[in-house]
């Protein structure tokens, strides 16, 4: 097998009896990474140091010191995650010179692991995309096929992940950016409960929604990163201290006495018939594992668009107001800066650095918050948020976990849908309730289309209820043996 | 109904230079995202507390000492434009 098809544990048993140094492994994949990267556009930096990293990590481990779970293991991360030393441009022309002066706490967690940054993936501007297409440095393309978008807004990391240029990545989720683009890849992606995983030093783009995961080729490589990543950390007061739970022991693969939910509501005309398919063959195999099939009825689903655009867009209008062009990001060119008025000053810089869609987000959450309107949009949303989130701890009352489609539809073209941002928007149907309701949910692959585009099934599961997430996600990965297809991408 | 002189105020309030041809082009764009979004309207809503934080903040205490994490030179280190110690900007009085 090739060292790039291994997982974390195979990795670690083979860098752990020296079978394989830690400069190997990061030598294989950084140039893998360099090499196909001029295809996919993944990343939209490599660190040129990974591989001294890595040799620095060979000289403890030949000292007898043990760094770490994750020893010379070449991790993507999303440019939305500060690494210290590293360009961190968020996929925006305003933080394109962006170098930070400290790891976020993610990073530092991975890296205290032994974990080696192997470059920093693309992503839409922001993080505020489904397609990977509003990225200031280009579309990405999806490893399976290159006319297709991989999704977003983490589509860097899925794309990498699919291709297999590191062992594995992190991606940002808001509404579905590692749900979705991971379900479009076919990979693992994992959005943790709110308050699980630091947000410290990840750029902020709705406060209430945003959480990182990871995005793996198999569950249990997605279990290792998790528990990393995992638990409360004092630079976000909204992280949690409940313990973190161990969702690496090998689970029985068995859903006996499993209750499984399926939304009444989310069986819509508009499901495409691969994506119907694939679904239903998850849920025969879920009952074929022993688990109870419940419908559960979750109307105000419907409201999860407007809602969470109105949440997102007004959170974000508020997030970026820091983005002025004094202490750091993008600043015009004034011929001189005496003769320009400060406010004017303001606008050139955010009107120059900031791309359209990211313009729209702010540009409707500043209406949705201004006065006269606050009430109608942004309190309303809020209202709407409350009960939808009750509707989801009820049905937890019913069903262990529930299953549903990540998206209507397999991957779509590039160029295809980026003209129209309602349409845009409402790719995002299935996927933004879990943010709204601080659940956690992850995209696991389970089929394929008739064009050879691979499908995801989403599984959400109560706050901080990963484990029963984990359990039916190991038992229907064993039954769909997937995790061994790998896309063929040649440079 | 949203016009572009709507869009030019928001523009102002969200500190961001636009052109008139993208102004109409917001204005076209707004209005139809919007008029999706007001459905949320039919939701009874009477009396229900707005949810802001999805999941319960537990409160923690830490000592209150003082830690220098970053020093002057790396806060400035991305200045777009300094003198010394000091981020340089237009005249602000």
């Amino acid at each position: 097998m090739k060292t790039t098809d291994l997982s974390i544990k195979e990795l670690r048993n083979k860098i752990q009896s020296r079978e394989l140094s830690a400069t190997q492994v990061v030598e294989t994949f950084f140039n893998r990474a360099q090499s196909l990267n001029k295809k996919l556009n993944a990343f939209i930096t490599l660190n040129e140091r990974a591989i001294d990293e890595a040799k620095h990590l060979d000289q403890r481990l030949a000292a007898g010191e043990n760094p770490g779970p994750l020893t010379g293991m070449p991790i993507a991360i999303k440019d939305m995650l500060c690494t210290q030393g590293i360009k961190t441009t968020a996929g925006s022309k305003m933080l394109s010179q962006f170098v930070p002066p400290y790891d976020s706490t993610v990073v530092a967690r991975l890296k205290k692991a032994g974990a080696i940054v192997i470059g920093k993936t693309n992503l839409d501007e922001f993080a505020m995309g489904s397609s990977n297409e509003t990225s200031y440095f280009g579309a990405v393309k999806n490893p399976w096929n290159l006319d297709y978008v991989p999704g977003g807004s983490s589509g860097g990391s899925a794309a990498a992940q699919a291709a297999r240029l590191a062992v594995a990545s992190i991606g940002t989720d808001t509404g579905g950016s590692i749900r979705q683009p991971a379900s479009f890849c076919g990979i693992v992606g994992v959005k943790p409960t709110y308050g699980r995983v630091s947000r410290y030093g990840i750029v902020a783009y709705a406060s209430s929604l945003d959480q990182a995961g990871p995005m793996t080729t198999t569950v249990s490589d997605a279990a290792e990163i998790l528990e990393i990543i995992s638990g409360h950390d004092q630079h976000d007061s909204t992280t949690s201290q409940k313990k973190v739970p161990n969702l690496i022991v090998p689970q029985e693969k068995s859903m006996k006495g499993f209750k499984i939910g399926l939304i009444k509501e989310y069986e819509t005309d508009s499901l495409n018939a691969d994506v119907r398919k694939t679904v239903h063959s998850a849920v025969e195999t879920a009952k074929m594992l022993g688990a109870e099939i419940i419908e559960i009825n979750l109307p105000l689903t419907q409201y999860a668009v407007p809602i969470y655009y109105l949440v997102a867009a007004s959170e974000a209008s508020s997030n970026l107001a820091r983005y002025d062009g004094v202490r750091f990001g993008h600043r015009s060119d004034f011929h001189s800066l005496a003769a320009i008025e400060l406010e004017k000053f303001y606008c050139r810089n955010r009107g120059e650095g900031f791309g359209s869609e990211v313009q729209r987000r702010i540009m409707i959450g500043t209406y949705a918050l201004s006065s006269g309107y606050y009430d109608a949009y942004y309190n309303k949303a809020g209202q709407v948020r409350r009960l939808l989130t009750e509707q989801f701890r009820n049905a937890f009352q019913k069903c262990d976990v529930i299953l549903s489609p990540v998206s209507t539809t397999p991957a779509f073209k590039i160029g295809e849908r980026i003209a129209d941002p309602l349409t845009m928007y409402l790719n995002d149907i299935f996927t933004t309730s879990t943010n709204l309701a601080g659940l956690p949910g992850m995209s696991l692959p389970f089929g394929f289309s008739t064009q050879g585009l691979p499908i995801g099934v989403q599984l959400t599961a109560d706050h901080f209820n990963e484990e029963k997430m984990f359990t039916v996600a190991y038992a229907l990965e064993a039954a769909a043996h997937l995790s061994e297809r790998i896309p063929n991408v040649n440079a | 109904m949203i016009n572009t002189s709507d869009i030019e105020k928001i523009a102002q309030l969200s500190r961001l230079e636009i052109t008139p041809d993208r102004a109409k082009e917001l204005a076209d764009q707004l209005q139809r995202v919007l008029k999706h979004f007001e459905q949320i309207s039919h939701v009874d809503t009477k009396g229900v507390e707005p949810l802001i934080t999805p999941t319960e903040i537990e409160t923690y205490w830490r000592e209150d000492s003082v830690v220098q994490e970053l020093t002057p030179e790396d806060m400035l280190a991305n200045a777009p434009d300094k003198i010394g110690n000091l981020f340089r900007v237009p005249p602000v009085i």
